[in-house]
Parts: C-alpha cells; structure tokens; sequence
C-alpha cells in the first residue's frame, strides 16, 4: 500500500463504495481501505455471529435460531424505491449485474390505532377503509391532478403555481380531510414530520409522483419498493467489486487506519508504520472525528421473530408508516419487515426493525407503538446511533466526509449525498443518463 | 434471430466463480475457454471480471466471475461467491503456497458458500512439469477427502480447460431440482419501464 494514489477511501459503506466505483471508473487510482473485516460499515447486513458480537458480546447465537450465515441483518433498513435514484445508479454502472431484486409485498399506514395497506392499484383503493366513500372521490381527484401534472406542459397546472402555493394551500384546494393528509403526506411523499405543509407544495407533488411511478415502474408489484436478496449489504460489496474491476485496491481489516493530515490538508493514510499518499482523502464520519458534528440520533431495534406481523396477510415483506400525529411523536415511525424469502434470516424466521428519530431520554419507550405491532419476538436488540455531517465540504482540506444515514425509508437522500460530494471531489456532476459499457459478452 | 420462449425458459444460468492464490492463473482460464486466447503476460483483469459463455448442447448459460484483484489483499466481499452454482479453486502445480492457499478457500466455502455448490480444483500450469512443486497424489486425495471435482489444466497449451468447465456443466442439478427458483426475482433494466398507469389510488 505505499504508493500514491489519486484517492483514498476510508469505510465500505454504500455511499464511499459508490464514490470508489464512480472514481474508478473515472481512471483514477483507488485505494478503498476499510478497519473492519466486512464491507458495509455503517450500512452493513451483518450475520448472527457478527450481530452477537455487536450487541451480546460474549454471548453465542441460541441454536432455535438456525445458522449464523443464513443471515443478513441490516444496520440501516431502506427499502428501494423502483424508480428512485439509487436504481439510476445501479443501472448507469451497470452494477446490477450483481445483485438479485424481489418486489417488497406491501406498504401499509398506521391509522386510528390500525393499520391498512397502501392502496398499490385501484381495486384495492375501492375497497380501503382509508377512506370514505365522498373523500375517495376528493382524493381521486387531487391523485388525478399530480398524475397528469407535468412542470414544462403549463396547461397541467391547471391556473395552480406551485411553487408559490403551500401544500397545505393545495390540500385544502381539493378539499382533503386532515386524516386524508397525514395518508399522503407520510405514507405516498414519505415526509417524516409535518414541516412540509407549509413549505411550497412542488416537492411533495413530485415525491407522489415518484411514489406512483416506482408502484408501476416493474410488473406486478404490490407497493413501490424493492430489496435485495441477501440483504442491503449486497448494494455496498457491489460497487465495491465494480471499483475492484477498474483496478480499484481493497482492503479490510486495518483496524489501525487514520487520515494523514499535513498543514490542516489531508494528504493520505497511515496504517501503523505504513504511510499511503493520495491528492484526496474521502471517508464516512467516523474516521474523521474532529471534522463532524451530531445532528440527531436515531433509535432503533431489530427483532428477530418465527411469525410474520399480524394483519400484513402474512406478508414476507412489508413496510409499516407510524405517522407522528397516530403516535402523538414529532416524528414519524418506521417498521420494516423481511423475511427468509429475501434470504437474510433462516427458514421460517422474520426480521423486523422499527426506528425513529429519538426525542426523549428514554429510547426504548419511544418505539413501543411500533414494537405493539410485531407481536411475539424471540430476540431484541435496541441501538441509539448518532448521526453526523461534516463541518466542512472538503475544498479546503482535501478531506471529503459523507454524512452519516439518516432516518429516511428509502435511498433518495443517500444518493443526494452521494451526487454532491462526486460534485465537490471531480468539480462535474454526474451525468445519470450516460451508460458506461461494463459487460463483456462472448 | 430471437431464441423461442420455449428455450429460454429452459436454458440455465449457472454463477461459477473462479477462487486461488494471486497469479494461480484464474484470468487465464476463463479467457482461454471464453475466447480461446492465451497471453504469456496476462495483465491484471481490469475492466472485464464479468463474462458469460452459452453451451447449447447442455442449455447452460455460465455467467463467470473473476475476482477483479480482490483477492491481493484477502479481501474478496462474500457476495462474489454468493449464490454461486459452482466454483472452480484454482492452484498453480509450481507453487506449494498456492495449493495452501486453495485449501483455505476449500474451507471458506464449506463453511460460508451454498451448501449444493459444485466445487471444482485446477492444479493449473500443468505445461511447467520440470518445475512441478505439489504432486498430482496430494491433490487427488486432498479432492477426494473434500468431495471435490479435480483435473490438472493448462491454460497455456489449452489442455483439459473446456473439459473442466463442461464437467461443471453436467455436474449442475437439473432446472427443475435447482436449489434456487428466482421466485419473485425482478429483473432491473432501462427498457422496461412501462407507461405510467393512470390510477386513482395514490
Ligand atoms: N505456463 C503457464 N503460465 C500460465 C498459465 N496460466 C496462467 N499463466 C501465467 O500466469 C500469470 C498469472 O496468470 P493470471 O491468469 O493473471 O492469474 P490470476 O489468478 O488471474 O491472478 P490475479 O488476477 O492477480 O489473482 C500470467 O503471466 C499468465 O500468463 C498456464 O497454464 N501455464
Ligand atoms: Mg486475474
């Protein structure tokens, strides 16, 4: 590893295992060094053996769990949204050559202390109890308008400027009941609190939009989400093999792995007597820990149960909104739930994991409303994370911080991330429509 | 011309991995049976770890992975050999630490890999006999022990390449015993997004 290089990466998670695969696919020499012995880092899918460690150190797996490899527990649940941008990603590098998709089998709301699918299609619309029959009409309506809403074709508009208006404002446009606009607002725009009421309503408009497009982006899909078999810690070690294939250098297990600073300027690696030069350092918020703040904590628990959850038509993957009003929260709620079927637990075994934002001193209280919704759990474990962003953006001290994964359902904001800090390291942005030719056919 | 539905919905993709010591000769057996070309100084496989290769007669469609240089530092992700039908370990017969080095991917498997994998060992550069280094015995027995598929191979002269991997071929378990269906499996592409449906419900 003492050479030089045009950059070091610190960390496999997904967002540097991206940056690494764009880089190198750019030409540049690539170092991807990482302390654990696992890719994924923050966002890593972990196997029973690696997820004892983590939350019952000295403790070993119980048997009635089946085998340590059969299992892929993420550290940050998303789910992907089918026509989000970390599939333009995938399919601009061609990285999805490498990976397995299975449809995620229903989005559901909580609502009055009940919880009901996401209509997927207009059949299920007509039978939800999510509304009334009047207010179906009212929402139909306003689904018709964001359907048909196009931002260069003004006759779609429809004498409405949404820039201008609040969402609050196009709600009540169309007549919604608050229960009706908590449903779109959380459940479809995937807004996390209620900030975005009164802020311009084209960003929530476009986020429907995006939510329908995703639902009918592949056939037969019952929600807009998919997920990858073996879990999301396939999506970090598939860029990583695309920056690996443009002679990208991986190493894991350096645990002694620090950023070489010179004047204030980040200017390589040093790994015990080890010394790796690079013009630009790149790395997720722990290895640089003088150059981030906390900006929030998320609490989360995973659950590991021999059921799925109740009133999900046993569904093998689902996604559960607890909106902040139906929980009395600031902040929104999320379970995610996945089974064998998407080969991350053993057979006849579901994972479950509820997060939320913490507001309290007391976490584990905070997600009892979602722990109530899982029913019987053969093993729990509850973890508090920070979340970090850097201080800086890199252009004055060459060390280029990603921030850490907030509490998001999906990847858009992770790819948001990741687009800007391509911007700030190559001073060009990504061009997601151009397709680099990866396969070689024979 | 297209191939019929009939013979697509027949025709297998097996995932075969290739796994061995640094310079063992991996790149060079997949080019020899992919392209049937041979270089004395095979540059480090950039740009082209991902190849497949049809066998009509057997309906089997390999797609081959290369490590792509993982492996320099023994940090190949656990997702290349994931969900691999077969792998073929490969050893160089001049090296006794290559033969070493096969034998702990023999184990990292077992212990990891899909329990039904067709697990195959090459003693490669079998054209170097003068400066042969770890006997066709030990590595017949050490197969045999293991349960292993061995041949000694030469991706120099070409000698027993095709037959290494067609007996992989035929060693796969039929489509129809295949341990896994991609049941529910969505194939991601650009082309294939639809219209958007009009409809009412969100
Ligand atoms: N004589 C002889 N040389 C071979 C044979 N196969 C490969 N080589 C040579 O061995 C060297 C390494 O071969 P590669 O195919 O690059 O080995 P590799 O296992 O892919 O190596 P890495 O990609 O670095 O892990 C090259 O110089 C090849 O020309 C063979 O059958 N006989
Ligand atoms: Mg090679």
């Amino acid at each position: 590893m003492n050479e030089e290089y045009d950059v070091i990466v610190l960390g496999t998670g997904l967002k540097e295992c991206i940056i690494s695969g764009l880089l190198s696919v750019d030409k540049k020499k690539v170092l991807h060094v990482d302390r654990n012995n696992y890719y994924g880092g923050e966002s890593a899918s972990l196997n029973l053996i690696q997820l004892f460690e983590r939350f019952r150190a000295g403790a070993a797996p119980p048997p009635s769990l089946g085998p340590s490899r059969d299992y892929n527990v993420d550290m940050v649940p998303k789910f992907m949204l089918a026509n989000g941008k970390l599939v333009r990603v995938l399919l601009h590098t061609d990285v999805v050559k490498y990976l397995e998709f299975k449809a995620v089998d229903g989005s559901y709301v909580l609502q009055k202390g009940k919880i009901h699918k996401v209509p997927a299609n207009d059949s299920e619309a007509l039978r939800s109890p999510l509304m009334g029959l009047f207010e179906k009409r009212r929402a139909r309506n306003f689904f018709l308008y964001v359907q048909d809403y196009d931002e260069s074709d003004p006759k779609t508009h429809k004498g409405l400027d949404l820039n201008r208006m609040t969402m609050a404002e196009l709600y009540k446009h169309y007549d919604l009941t608050e229960d009706t606009q908590d449903f779109i607002g959380h459940a479809l725009a995937l807004h996390r609190d209620d900030a975005y009421l009164t802020q311009s309503a084209m960003p929530t408009v476009l986020r429907i939009k995006l939510y329908h497009e995703s639902l009918f982006r592949y056939e037969g899909l019952n929600s807009p989400y998919l997920y990858p078999r073996y879990g999301l810690g396939e999506l970090p070690q598939a860029f990583a093999r695309l920056s690996a294939v443009y002679g990208g250098t991986y190493m894991l297990n350096q645990p002694a792995v620090e950023v070489l600073y010179e004047n204030g300027v980040a200017v390589g690696i040093k790994n015990g007597a080890d010394v790796a030069r690079a013009k630009l350092v790149v790395g997720d918020p722990s290895y640089f820990p003088d150059k981030v703040r906390v900006v929030g904590k998320v609490v989360r628990a995973i659950a590991i149960m021999n059921h799925p959850i109740p009133n999900t038509d046993n569904a093998h993957s689902v996604q559960i909104i607890l909106p902040q009003k139906q929980t009395g929260r600031k902040s929104d709620m999320y379970v995610f739930c996945c089974s064998y079927a998407h080969n991350v637990a053993a057979k006849d075994k579901w994972l479950a994991f509820v997060s939320t934002t913490m507001e309290t001193a007391n976490p584990e209280a905070e997600l009892s409303a979602g722990m109530a919704l899982l029913g019987p759990v053969e093993e729990k474990y509850i973890e508090v994370r920070d979340i970090c962003e850097p201080l800086d953006d890199g252009t004055k001290d060459q060390a280029f911080i990603s921030k850490g994964y907030d509490a998001t359902t999906h990847f858009e904001t992770t790819v948001d991330d990741v687009l800007d800090m391509y911007r700030r390291i190559t001073g060009r942005d990504l061009d997601l429509t151009a397709k680099e030719p990866v396969t070689v056919e024979a | 011309m297209a191939a019929p539905l009939a013979e697509l919905a027949q025709q297998q993709t097996a995932k075969l991995v290739l796994l061995g010591e640094m310079g063992s000769g991996k790149s060079s057996l997949v080019l020899r049976y992919v392209k049937g070309q041979f270089f004395d100084y095979q540059a480090s496989t950039v740009g082209a770890a991902f190849l497949t290769k049809t066998l009509p007669e057997l309906n089997v469609k390999f797609e081959i992975w290369d490590t792509a240089g993982q492996e320099r530092y023994h940090s190949l992700a656990p997702m290349y050999y994931r969900g691999a039908a077969a792998a073929i370990i490969v050893y160089d017969i001049t090296s006794p630490d290559s033969f070493t080095r096969a034998k702990s991917w023999v184990r990292e498997l077992q212990r990891q890999g899909n329990p039904n994998m067709i697990m195959a060992l090459a003693g490669n550069k079998a054209d170097l006999e003068g400066q042969r280094a770890v006997t066709v015995e030990e590595a017949q027995a050490y197969a045999a022990e293991n349960g292993l598929f061995y041949v000694e191979t030469s991706a120099k002269t070409s000698a027993n390449v095709n037959e290494l991997f067609e007996e992989i071929a035929r060693k796969l378990p039929k489509p129809e015993a295949a341990p896994r269906p991609p049941q529910g499996g969505i194939v991601l592409s650009e082309n294939q997004q639809q219209q958007p449906k009009k409809s009412t419900c969100c």
